[in-house]
């Protein structure tokens, strides 16, 4: 019985280890950030920085309006999730609750939409967005990800456990479509908007290569081209970028640790079927 | 994600039947909303790329003359791209085999619930939550002449610079961003073994080695071709950390597919190429999709 309890004690242990090993490079990131230059740059390479400094911070905020691109990166998350969320509702409660004309024809479209790669499309994506003279706006940064396949699946999902009595109650009490949806559809899904609203902040607060295309002044930047502008700015002082890659992890780290649980729920619920 | 759901039944029946009544317009306005997007940023988008890569177009991406196969003939002649396709495929294979590899350790180290466990089953799926920007950036300081890679291994290696290993540097930090949607999918594959199964197995004396290979991994087969194939896709879209730590550079050895994408629309200008190389991207892209569909239904074993 001992030796069970030492070896589970020494495999979590194990466990503990490499944990520690994968996330690393985060913690020498943030270890780095608060070094001098010239701590940064002696052999053998310091770990834990010799002298606490937070100059870097300061210089990362001045050389690039960083918390300006936080913003920015902010709003296109919060005007994303809300789309997302009205639009995988409405599509997946007509998908749930209905039968129409075309609606397996109706369904495929949408699983085609995840046949085609955002990358194949975006160079197109790029020139509607500038033809429309929407460059550098926070529509162009959203528009194409108002809506999206993962969030309809999983809404659905959800829905297709919903017994049917319960709208057709609803129905018979004079509860019209919106306000079954609204009132009593949604709020008993809040643990699948919640896992959808999770998978979409971090896929949108994370995106690169669309802000990278549609923005090109300082005014709409979003976090991650700011984090392109440092590492190419100021390449030689590398304390700098780094403070600023600390600040640009920051938000997507709390919200995944915050919200991991519902963020896996929603990832694996509709992905593979055992 | 929610790749599959395509193999579900068809499709469950919840009343409003349109039969022997007059058509019912309400489900198609709930559908307006997103149809509307998909067919303006992903339909639209996609015939134009294929319509334009038969068609030589100016530097603002307009239409000029139709070329017929002349844009494609022109690519697949030339030696970068074929580079390209060869960089992109041995960088698929290195993140593919890498990140399922990785996930799959930590699913099985993780699979024995502790108590604690959260202590590390969140550090292990962390990288998902991890931008590819920050992430090149922390790497780019890891990888320098004097830094931390150099001082472990106990080299002199100018990992971004060095031709021989830098696509084995920007696939590593691609492994490690990829690793921790691998773990979660593994994991949740193998906690799906009846728990009863495994413990009748170690009743006949069965080592956690053969329960792992002849009890866990058959029936985790979905999640473990999932993962593959979602690696092998979500490989190729690796942009950022290109962009930041080579350039595609040196001497082209990590000009991978959508970087190619990027250099001949954006600094280049030339339109045709880019969509024809990005017909080619989807082209790629679909015949995996289309092995993972056959794969998932044979490879189930129970």
């Amino acid at each position: 019985m001992m030796k069970k309890y030492l070896s589970g004690g020494l495999f979590y242990l194990l466990k503990l280890l490499i944990a520690v090993v994968i996330i690393c490079p985060v913690l020498y990131a943030i270890s780095a950030s608060f070094m001098t230059n010239s701590a940064l740059a002696s052999w053998p390479p310091n770990l834990i920085p010799p002298k606490v400094v937070f100059t870097n911070y300061q210089m990362a905020l001045r050389s690039v309006p960083l918390f300006k691109f936080l913003i920015n990166s902010l709003i296109v998350c919060a005007i994303v999730i809300t789309a997302q969320v009205i639009t995988a509702s409405c599509t997946a409660y007509a998908f749930s609750f209905f039968e129409f004309k075309g609606r397996n024809i109706l369904f495929m479209v949408v699983l085609a939409t995840m046949m085609i790669p955002q990358d194949a499309t975006i160079i197109a994506n790029f020139l509607t967005i500038s033809q429309l003279k929407l460059t550098d706006t926070y529509v162009a940064l959203v528009l194409p990800y108002l809506t999206g396949a993962m969030g309809i699946f999983l809404m659905r999902q959800f829905y297709l456990t919903v017994p049917k009595e319960l709208k057709e109650a609803a129905t018979i009490d004079g509860c019209g479509d919106l306000r079954f949806l609204l009132n009593i559809l949604m709020p008993i899904s809040i643990p699948s908007i919640a896992s959808l609203c999770i998978y979409v902040f971090i896929q949108t607060y994370n995106q690169f290569l669309w802000p990278l295309l549609v923005t090109n002044t300082m005014d709409k930047r979003t976090v991650q081209v700011g984090m392109q502008m440092l590492h190419n700015s100021e390449a030689a002082e590398y304390g700098i970028v780094l403070a600023g890659a600390v600040m640009v992890l920051i938000p997507s780290i709390v919200v995944f640790i915050i919200g991991q649980k519902y963020l896996i729920k929603g990832m694996t619920a509709g992905a593979v079927k055992g | 994600m929610g790749k599959s759901a395509q193999s579900e039944k068809p499709l469950l029946s919840h009343g409003n039947g349109t039969r022997g009544r007059k058509l019912n317009i309400k489900p198609y306005l709930f559908l307006i909303p997103s149809f509307l997007i998909f067919g303006l940023f992903v339909f639209y988008p996609f015939a134009k790329t294929v319509a334009l890569s038969f068609t030589w177009t100016d530097f603002t991406g307009k239409a000029i003359e139709f070329a017929g196969l002349d844009i494609y003939k022109r690519i697949f002649t030339n030696e970068r791209f074929i580079n390209t396709l060869v960089v992109s495929l041995k960088f698929a294979a290195m993140v593919g085999a890498g990140s399922f590899l990785v996930g799959f350790l930590l699913a099985a180290l993780a699979n024995e619930r502790q108590r604690f466990c959260q202590l590390y089953e969140v550090p292990f799926a962390l990288p998902m939550a991890i931008a590819s920007a920050p992430a090149a950036t922390i790497w780019f300081m890891i990888y320098s002449p004097n830094g931390i890679a150099n001082y472990l291994l106990n080299t002199d290696v100018r990992f971004l610079l060095d031709a021989r290993v830098a696509i084995f540097a920007v696939a590593l930090v691609t492994i490690w961003l990829n690793m921790g949607v691998s773990f979660i999918f593994l994991l949740t594959g193998m906690r799906n073994v009846p728990a009863e199964l495994l413990e009748s197995a170690s009743i006949d004396g069965a080592s956690k080695l053969v329960r792992l290979v002849r009890i866990i991994i058959p029936i985790a087969s979905p999640q473990i071709f999932f993962v593959i194939f979602l690696n092998l896709i979500s490989s190729f879209q690796s942009f950022a950390q290109i962009r930041l730590l080579t350039q595609g550079g040196p001497e082209n050895t990590t000009d991978v597919l959508v970087y190619s994408i990027y250099r001949y629309a954006i600094s280049d200008g030339r339109f045709e190429t880019a969509f024809a190389q990005s017909v080619v991207l989807f082209v790629i892209i679909l015949c995996f999709t289309l092995l993972q569909f056959r794969f998932e239904k044979k490879g189930v074993y129970y």
